[in-house]
């Protein structure tokens, strides 16, 4: 690691200031990925802004309509909440199955959608369950926060607040783990809810991303059934020693339908 | 059979310092004054070497000094050496380049060392090592095993083909007569998969030097510190052995990649005289993935002829085997000698002829890894075995029974050199049968295929020749060291004993089985009982621990050393007791006149030896110490039989194991439970290579895409199943334990048992290894397709 | 440089140390407490895992100063003050769960942190909450009938 200078404000305003003072600041949360990329030296921020504990950016609120999770909120804590199991088991289950337990005690949602790794999980559930960004400068509807490869909306200096949920009728997730690093080589997120269909894709391309030709397949029939003929196209989809494109096409169905099982289940 | 003596599952000496965090592995050891040493490693594959400019890495904050090779050749300072000249098939030596501790005029493989920089800490180190700029031009870089001979480009000008080595072994004309009377010849061509051996413990090292008596000391991962100060100190730093201490301590875990001398090592021990520091190293993980010896890496072919009843007539195998850059330590060995005379596997083949070609690459050196030559023998045997049965369309464990080495035929001498000492196959066979409830596996997949699963079964009966030996014999074939082992047993006055032994615990709980072993032969109370292993100041000497050797080799050193104990401690005992040493027996720690009630118990007798009071000194020396050096007879011959259970989902092309039966012969055994967690741990390791784990280098480049367990697939918990695990017990008839050792059975049986399996439930005959899921779901494809035509 | 506070294994400590200090590295050179292992540099083999505020984490993954003021237990502090092992370290030794040692402190400490989630597990379970720990010696076999044997004892 090179080395940069650790700031643990107190407040999220606080976190604001430091921020857009620092030469190149970088916000730390849990740090499941920033800190393993920085002891491989392939950052080198000046400062590192620490709001991991900021009390007001780690809460779960659900309302019935819809769940609200703060920014800085532990995967594990997703997990385990009776709240998340309740309103939208899927989410719950997808935060469970994250990383392993140690990384889930410390990775937050926050963390997760501002780096948008292609293989994260938290993305497909963001997506499929068309959730909202609150940031510390707008909210910004899911379809237009992914925006490529580690690539978001969000602008320098603007911060994750909090995210929200829709309840939906019905979701599932399902997904291919690569086999050594465990990540998502294939993830997929179905939701049914009042607004229609939605499926999410993550792990397959730069960015998740969501299946339309499924979306369509499902809006009349939400089953396994409906979507055995929808052919998923390898064109543009993620290949590496893996996994090639044309296997994770093909995965990108076999886990659609087993998400649809389990949320009709 | 006693609580703690031979066949008690005795709980391990070393387990409270290592459950309570007081283990001290080399990492653990900061010496007074100690500096930080970090290597600059060569990021291209192939490359020659230009300019090093180090002045701005050399003025950096805490920068104590930067090395180079130039540094190293005015120091006089020798390459790596290789331990073992083979001989090739024309008389030839094999062709043995240098290979210089820090890169001379070329890199070779991507992580080859160009620099080292010590400095006050390790992240000045590192910082000042970035700052070192180095000129490279890229040259094409020989990747590909099989196509390494026909490459553009040459590894080292002294193999202008890449060819290390061409040898061969085996009757060609009379295997060639079994071909061609043959009824049936079954063939496949498969790559045994390139490992990484990734010993839990990353490796490290400490050097010393001591101004005052001109004494060094290094700390190093190692699984034998006397081999390590040997190479090190006669072939590298030209440091006489009585100046030159070696210390293995706590060791994370080897698999035989600790076996070898490494350069790191040997520049630790040199810098801290250069800089008057004590100089630690110590691999990051990723550094590990670049420079540890890898394993296995074999292209092969391979035919089988048999009659029409599934007699084995004949076996033809080629292999070409990926040395990596350089030889390290014991290279040309494993996929020569440790290999090819296994072919025969528990079967009567009658003609046999292997050739192997030794390649250079651009790629890490490889070695010895767990089993080293006998799992790539195995699966060589046992898928082939396989194959025949399933174009004979006979039983594959009936077909195994009809050519296995009949117990009455011991000692059996096969075509490929060895003499099998012992064995009884069959009834491993039969016993693992049981153990996987064999007869009803067609029900259990029925109830699969309803489930949407396909289900496979697949057997390994394996053998693996342990404890390389004799020395003569090693020797002869080209090992630059003698093979036998060293063991001290040393009472003190009042009864304790210090075990001492040249074998090397890196996992394997010798400070357990011996301290057992010691108390059922002396009667010493297990807990008056230690033993010391891994400092080359301590120990008379020893060759260390791999190739499963340890119990077999040093175990029967300590019992020779035993020996000697008990005939002094009669002479002793007669003399106190003035009875005739003729009339003396020794039995559960005490000495006896014969059909007396006179005795002394040999703590009496340790007393006597040390306050010679009352002594015998006219006939004998004080004291009750014995040194013994084993040098055994012959290897000997574990062997068994694994059968696996596998499920395949079709759709996903993922593999779970669901079952494994083992049942493997280790001879006589001293505690079930260390050698049960033997097995285990090798199984795994098998299962890895044969699901999970493929090291790959990139085609072009030569980088190493499987550089950290992002995408080096290790077995995990949930990878993994529970394992039935029992022993048939064929004591080894030449060595003293009747043992024959247990490390590496698992990795050995494995692979071709889960291969069988997988291959077995896809109804196909060969899948590449690692059978990754989308291979599988390829191959489940393929297999759809047919099946719909 | 900032000075960093927390209690570990009960004990207050405080150094100063730079800003990209990990916590464990402050642990093993700060402290000296070595039980804690570094075997990898991406966050995946668990050697490092230690206790703060009640959750297992990856200590290689964290720094120093993110633990500012928490209470911190590492494998030296997990047997009793008597000396009496901890039932998860008398299991490990019990079933032979160990043989090199190097994974032991995180596989032990991640152990213990699963039967605080899964008091009664079943052996899919603990398989599955292992999936931050790599052990290259056991196979596992042992390590899930260790953790078997504590959850009983824990139980009761």
């Amino acid at each position: 690691m090179y080395n940069f200078a650790y700031h643990r404000p107190g407040s999220l305003a606080e976190a604001e200031r430091k921020l857009k003072a620092a030469a190149d600041g970088r916000l730390l949360a849990g740090g499941q990925t920033l800190l393993p990329t920085l002891k491989q030296r392939l950052a080198k921020p000046s400062d590192l802004i620490d709001i991991g504990r900021l009390a007001e950016l780690s809460f779960i609120k659900a309302d019935g309509r819809s769940v609200q999770i703060g920014a800085t909120t532990r995967h594990a804590t997703v997990a385990a909440s009776a709240e998340v199991r309740k309103a939208i088991p899927a989410l719950a289950k997808l935060a469970g199955g994250i990383g392993d337990p140690q990384v889930r005690n410390m990775g937050t949602i926050g963390g997760s959608l501002a780096n948008s790794d292609p293989a994260a999980d938290y993305p497909a559930a963001v997506l499929a369950l068309g959730a909202t960004i609150h940031t510390t400068e707008r909210a910004i509807a899911a379809d237009d926060f992914f925006k490529g490869l580690f690539e978001t909306a969000l602008k320098p200096g603007e911060i994750i607040k909090s995210v929200s949920f829709p309840v939906p009728e019905k979701a599932g997730y399902m997904k291919f783990a690569q086999p050594a690093s465990r990540f998502c080589m294939v993830g997929v997120f179905v939701c049914k809810a009042g607004s229609g269909v939605r499926v999410a894709v993550t792990g397959a391309g730069p960015c998740a991303f969501r299946q339309s030709a499924m979306e369509k397949a499902l809006a009349s029939n939400f089953s396994a059934a409906a979507i055995e003929s929808v052919k998923v196209s390898p064109a543009g989809l993620n290949a590496d020693i893996h996994c090639s494109a044309e296997y994770r096409a093909h995965l990108v169905g076999v886990m659609a339908r087993r998400a649809l099982t389990e949320a009709n289940g | 059979m006693t609580e703690t003596g031979i066949g008690a599952r005795v709980k391990r000496k070393e387990d409270f310092r290592f459950l309570t965090g007081q283990g001290t592995y080399t990492d653990d050891i900061n010496r007074h004054g100690q500096a930080h040493a970090c290597f600059l490693r060569s990021p291209h594959a192939h490359a020659k070497l230009g300019a090093i400019n180090a002045a701005k890495a050399k003025a950096m904050p805490g920068v104590l000094a930067v090395f180079t090779h130039a540094d190293l050749a005015a120091d006089k300072v020798g390459g790596v050496p290789c331990g073992f000249g083979l001989t090739q098939k024309n008389g030839k030596p094999q062709i043995e380049p240098p290979h210089p501790a820090l890169a001379a005029g070329k890199v070779r493989y991507a992580g080859d060392a160009v620099a080292m920089v010590v400095a006050e800490t390790l992240a000045q180190a590192r910082d000042a090592a970035e700052a070192i700029e180095v000129g490279y031009s890229e040259l094409p870089a020989v990747v590909d095993t099989a196509g390494a001979p026909r490459a553009k480009s040459a590894v080292h000008d002294e193999a202008p083909n890449n060819v290390c080595f061409e040898w061969e072994i085996g009757d060609k004309a009379k295997t060639d007569e079994a071909f061609a009377k043959a009824a049936n010849v079954s063939k496949l061509e498969f790559v045994n998969n390139r490992l990484i051996p990734n010993a839990m413990e990353p490796r490290a090292a400490v050097g010393e030097y001591d101004r005052a008596t001109g004494n060094y000391t290094l700390y190093t991962t190692s699984q034998n510190p006397h081999v390590i100060r040997l190479l090190m100190g006669a072939f590298v730093l030209a440091i006489p052995e009585h100046r030159l201490r070696v210390v293995a301590p706590d060791v994370g875990g080897g698999f035989g990649s600790k076996i070898f001398h490494y350069a790191e090592e040997a520049l630790v021990t040199w810098a801290c005289r250069k800089v008057g520091r004590p100089v630690k190293w110590t691999a990051e993980r990723s550094e590990s993935f670049l420079t540890d010896a890898h394993g296995r890496d074999h292209v092969t072919k391979v035919e089988l002829a048999t009659d029409r009843e599934g007699n084995f007539l004949g076996l033809r195998v080629h292999s070409i085997a990926n040395l990596g850059a350089y030889l390290s330590t014991f290279a040309p060995m494993v996929p020569t000698w440790l290999y090819a005379p296994l072919f025969a596997g528990q079967y009567r083949t009658p003609a046999i002829h292997a050739e192997v070609i030794g390649v250079f690459t651009n790629t890490s050196p490889v070695d010895a890894y767990r089993g080293a030559g006998r799992p790539e023998a195995t699966y060589v045997v046992e898928r082939i075995v396989e194959t025949a049965a399933r174009d004979l369309k006979l039983d594959p464990a009936e077909i195994r029974r009809k050519n296995f080495i009949a117990p009455a035929q011991f000692p059996y001498t096969t075509p490929v050199v060895l003499q099998y000492d012992s064995g009884q196959y069959a009834l491993a066979m039969d016993k693992a049968c049981q153990l996987i409830d064999y007869k009803n596996f067609a029900k259990r997949k029925a109830e699969a295929e309803k489930r949407g699963r396909l289900r496979g079964i697949g057997f390994s009966a394996y053998i693996e020749a342990c404890g390389v030996a004799p020395s003569a014999v090693a020797g002869a074939i080209g090992a630059r060291a003698g093979l036998y082992e060293a063991g001290v047993i040393r009472f003190h006055p009042t009864g304790s004993v210090t075990v001492i032994t040249g074998t090397h615990s890196h996992g394997q709980g010798h400070e357990t089985t011996f301290a057992q072993l010691v108390s059922d032969r002396l009667g010493v109370p297990y807990d008056s009982i230690d033993v010391v292993h891994g400092d080359t100041d301590r120990i008379p000497f020893g060759m260390g621990t791999y190739g499963s050797r340890s119990i077999a080799v040093g175990g029967s050193a300590l019992s020779k050393a035993m020996d000697k104990i008990v005939d002094k401690g009669k002479r002793i005992a007669a003399h106190l007791m003035e009875a005739a040493v003729q009339d003396i027996e020794f039995k559960n720690g005490a000495f006896r006149v014969a059909g007396t009630d006179k005795q002394k118990t040999i703590q009496e007798v340790a007393f006597a030896a040390y306050v010679p009071h009352n002594y015998p000194l006219n006939e004998l020396e004080p004291g009750l110490e014995e040194t013994a050096y084993y040098d055994p007879a012959n290897f000997t011959y574990p062997a068994g039989t694994h059968i696996a259970e596998v499920e395949v989902d079709p759709q996903t092309g993922q593999v779970e194991v669901v079952d494994w039966a083992a049942v493997d012969d280790f001879g006589n055994v001293i505690n079930p439970m260390i050698v049960e967690g033997q097995v285990h741990g090798g199984i795994a390791q098998g299962i890895g290579q044969a699901l999970l784990e493929g090291c790959v280098y990139d085609d072009r480049s030569g980088q190493l895409v499987t550089g950290s367990y992002m995408d080096y697939c290790m077995p995990r918990a949930d990878n993994l199943p529970s394992y039935r695990v029992d022993m048939t017990h064929t004591p080894c008839p030449h060595n003293p334990l009747g043992v024959k050792g247990c490390g590496e059975a698992g990795a050995i049986a494995a692979p071709a048992a889960l291969m069988n399996a997988i291959t077995n439930a896809l109804g196909i005959k060969d899948l590449a290894m690692p059978a990754t899921p989308e291979r599988v779901w390829r191959a489940a494809q393929a297999r759809g397709a047919r099946a719909a035509e | 440089m900032p000075t960093v506070s927390m209690t570990v294994n009960g004990k207050s400590v405080g150094k100063t140390v730079e800003d990209r200090t990990l916590l464990v590295q402050f642990l093993r050179q700060d402290l000296g407490l070595t039980g804690t292992h570094v075997g990898c540099d991406t966050s995946q083999c668990g050697a490092c895992v230690v206790d703060v505020n009640g959750h297992a984490v990856k200590a290689c993954t964290l720094l120093a100063a993110q633990t500012e003021g928490a209470r911190v237990t590492t494998i030296e502090g997990l047997a009793a003050a008597d000396g009496a092992l901890h039932p998860m370290q008398q299991a490990f030794m019990d079933n032979h769960a160990l043989q090199c040692g190097f994974c032991t402190p995180g596989m032990v400490m991640s152990a213990v942190d699963l039967l605080k989630r899964h008091p009664n597990p079943d052996e899919q379970t603990i398989r599955r909450e292992l999936e931050g720990n790599l052990c290259r010696c056991t196979g596992y076999h042992n390590i899930v009938k260790a953790v078997q044997q504590a959850a009983k004892a824990m139980a009761r």
